[in-house]
């Protein structure tokens, strides 16, 4: 049969030189070729110290979004979970009661939003679906838990801490990829 | 005096460790008695001031043969259950055998003199390895030479044993 | 003279056990950086203190033996393999004497006119301490690995005896004392041998069951080898057994073909001050060679079993008879045996 990428070795049983059968020159070659890794640039990071640089375009734990005033973007329409194509994500919409307008922007919020982070195949889809630019996903890296029910993360988890804004500029700058 | 404590104690563990490789119970015991009691020789060989002989007994009794016994007796499953159970004219034979080789001993042993201990003044050298050669190559170098055929043919027995098997596998 | 030896015997153990400590040390800052990594480098500066965090973790974890193990030969197997490992150390002369308070202190413990056939005594039981924790811990994986090692161990041992003779036969004596004399003044038997010192460096990777000959304890094939049932510090014991023979073997590499403390140039120097420059003369040397073992270990895939006897058999023996016999030759020769 013909090959078609023309990378493809036929095979030989060929019985060993007699210099094949010493071992000795190949050792010395493979020793040869350790030894200058002995010279060569590290590839270690040192991990908590250092850390690697995410790409803009990196896809990581979800947040949450509020506004300036604080009050949480979200609407509970349910686009991100229709657009979900793992369907990770739940939520049940609840009316705003009188003296929340400053906790939530809309009329209706969600009262449980979960997302479980085991079905969760980090696509974006959310953040594209939604029309609130209530939800990214972040460079953060999910963290690892003992349970399983503890990567079903509700509100508690998910919506920002305001003294503590997450920054999703980057993300805002890749833009989505429905506008460009 | 105190070489000659050192001279009973050695003995007595000896004969001990002998004694334990036929009464344990379990071949592997046995076998290790065994290793125990050519180091306890080997020790002796040492108060005789025979140096080389008691490191060649250790190389090649302790270390060869005695790994070689160890090995084959580890493979196999000995316990207790697969013990084939001895007749009574098998029991009645091996008395017979060990009660005559017994006799023999006696035998061999009833002329034997005690020689007086060797005393540190008199020490006596044979052991040490360049008079034991010397010895070796000069007033018996006759049995050596013959020893060592002995040991050539078994090498070419081997050899040739080998290679008659590796012409039945292709 | 009690006390001295004394005083001997533990500095010289205390050595090897510490070069032991650091070698481990070392193998995996080399495995490190022939992997470019960094390795170790968390405890203390150049992570100096690594094995002794090594130890502690080995002391405090759970000393456990499984059931329907030989709990005596259990326990003894680990020991034994340490207590053969240290013995060689007696015979090995580490320097000339050294002069302290007036008194002359040979730097070896046992000044034994049958050194090198001590150290083959020593080698040759040092079979049993893998033999019977592996059989004790009733385990078939453990049993393959101490068949293997054994097996592999008095292959080795035949190849490596004979090339020792030949160097015995150079020297005309089996001091290792006098072995090292005699290559006084770079004539270092590497260069009238260079044969036998490759046979016996295969050799001695083979002896300590080191990479590429480490079938003993192949992983992907029986799990941990012989020490699988084990763990604390007898599993410790096992592990730094094999330093302490590493260590041992590169000291006699050093001796037998690299000249042992001699250095060039040493003749200008005398007294307490040539001691420690031959210490660390002899020390440089082993520490190469450890390098080198390292070296090989993390370049060479293992061999495969039967790759394995066969070079042991029937190329490295007859390479070390030919060998034998063409220095006997010479040496007759030279002697003038046949005028």
């Amino acid at each position: 049969m013909q090959s078609l990428s023309n990378r493809s070795k036929v095979v030989s049983n060929k019985p060993m030189t007699f210099l094949e059968r010493m071992y000795l020159p190949v050792i010395f070659g493979g020793m040869w070729i350790t030894f200058k890794h002995l010279f060569k640039k590290n590839v270690t990071l040192q991990y908590p110290e250092e850390q690697k640089v995410f790409a803009p375009v990196y896809r990581g734990q979800h947040v949450l979004k509020r506004d300036e005033q604080g009050r949480e973007n979200c609407t509970a329409c349910g686009l991100c979970a229709v657009a979900c194509p793992a369907e990770a994500i739940t939520m049940i919409a609840g009316e705003r009661k009188k003296g929340d307008e400053d906790k939530y922007r809309e009329e209706k919020y969600a009262e449980v939003y979960e997302i479980n982070m085991l079905r969760c195949i980090f696509c974006g889809l959310c953040e594209e679906a939604c029309p609130k630019e209530a939800i990214f996903l972040t460079d953060r890296i999910v963290p690892s838990q003992y349970e399983r029910e503890d990567f079903i993360m509700g509100k508690d988890t998910l919506v920002e801490d305001m003294n503590n804004r997450i920054d999703i500029s980057l993300r805002q700058m890749t833009g989505k990829r429905g506008e460009k | 005096m105190s070489i000659d404590i050192i001279v009973y104690i050695l003995g007595g563990l000896t004969i001990g460790s002998a004694l334990m490789v036929i009464l344990s119970s379990h071949p592997i015991r046995s076998i290790l008695y065994l290793i125990v009691t050519f180091f306890m020789i080997s020790a002796n060989y040492v108060l005789l001031n025979a140096q080389f002989l008691a490191i060649v007994n250790i190389i090649v009794y302790a270390g060869a043969i005695m790994v070689l016994f160890l090995f084959v007796l580890m493979m196999l499953n000995l316990s207790k259950d697969t013990e084939p159970k001895a007749s009574i004219p098998m029991i009645g034979a091996s008395v017979i055998a060990g009660g005559s080789l017994l006799v023999v001993l006696i035998a061999a042993m009833k002329k034997a003199i005690l020689a007086p201990g060797v005393s540190s003044d008199t020490v006596n050298d044979i052991g040490l390895v360049k008079t034991l050669g010397h010895e070796l190559f000069t007033t018996y170098v006759l049995p050596f030479e013959i020893t060592s055929v002995l040991f050539i043919s078994a090498i070419v027995g081997a050899v040739l044993l080998a290679k008659r098997e590796k012409q039945i596998i292709d | 003279m009690i006390i001295e030896k004394l005083i001997l015997v533990i500095v010289i153990f205390a050595v090897s056990i510490l070069a032991a400590l650091y070698s481990t040390l070392l193998e995996r800052k080399a495995a490190a950086w022939f992997q470019d990594r960094i390795g170790p480098n968390r405890t203390g500066f150049f992570s100096l203190l690594q094995p002794l965090a090594d130890g502690v973790k080995m002391f405090i974890k759970e000393d456990g033996i499984p059931l329907n193990t030989d709990k005596w030969l259990f326990i003894i197997g680990p020991g034994i393999a340490m207590f053969t490992s240290l013995i060689t150390s007696t015979v090995i002369p580490w320097g000339p004497d050294l002069e302290i308070f007036g008194s002359k202190v040979a730097l070896q413990i046992a000044e034994f006119d049958m050194g090198i056939l001590f150290i083959m005594g020593v080698l040759s039981i040092s079979v049993y301490g893998i033999m019977i924790g592996a059989w004790a811990s009733n385990n078939k994986y453990s049993l393959y690995g101490a068949i293997r090692a054994s097996s592999q161990m008095i292959s080795y041992e035949l190849a490596m005896g004979l090339i020792a003779i030949t160097i015995i036969m150079m020297t005309g004596s089996l001091s290792l004392r006098a072995i090292v004399e005699s290559q006084h003044g770079m004539n270092w038997n590497i260069f009238y041998q260079p044969i036998g010192f490759v046979v016996f460096f295969i050799c001695a990777l083979a002896e300590t069951n080191r990479a590429p000959f480490d079938l003993a304890e192949c992983e992907s094939e029986l799990i941990g080898g012989y020490h699988t049932e084990y763990g604390s510090m007898k599993l410790g014991f096992y592990l730094f057994a094999e330093y302490v023979n590493m260590f041992i073997s590169a000291a006699i590499i050093s001796i037998l073909f690299l000249g042992g403390y001699n250095f060039p140039g040493m003749d200008s120097f005398s007294g307490n001050i040539l001691a420690i420059m031959c210490l660390g003369a002899f020390f440089t040397k082993i520490v190469l060679i450890i390098f080198i073992f390292m070296w090989i270990r993390w370049t060479i895939p293992r061999f495969r079993y039967d790759q394995l006897m066969h070079l042991g058999w029937k190329k490295l023996i007859p390479i070390a008879l030919i060998n034998l016999m063409i220095t006997g030759i010479i040496i007759a020769f030279t002697k003038g045996w046949f005028n």
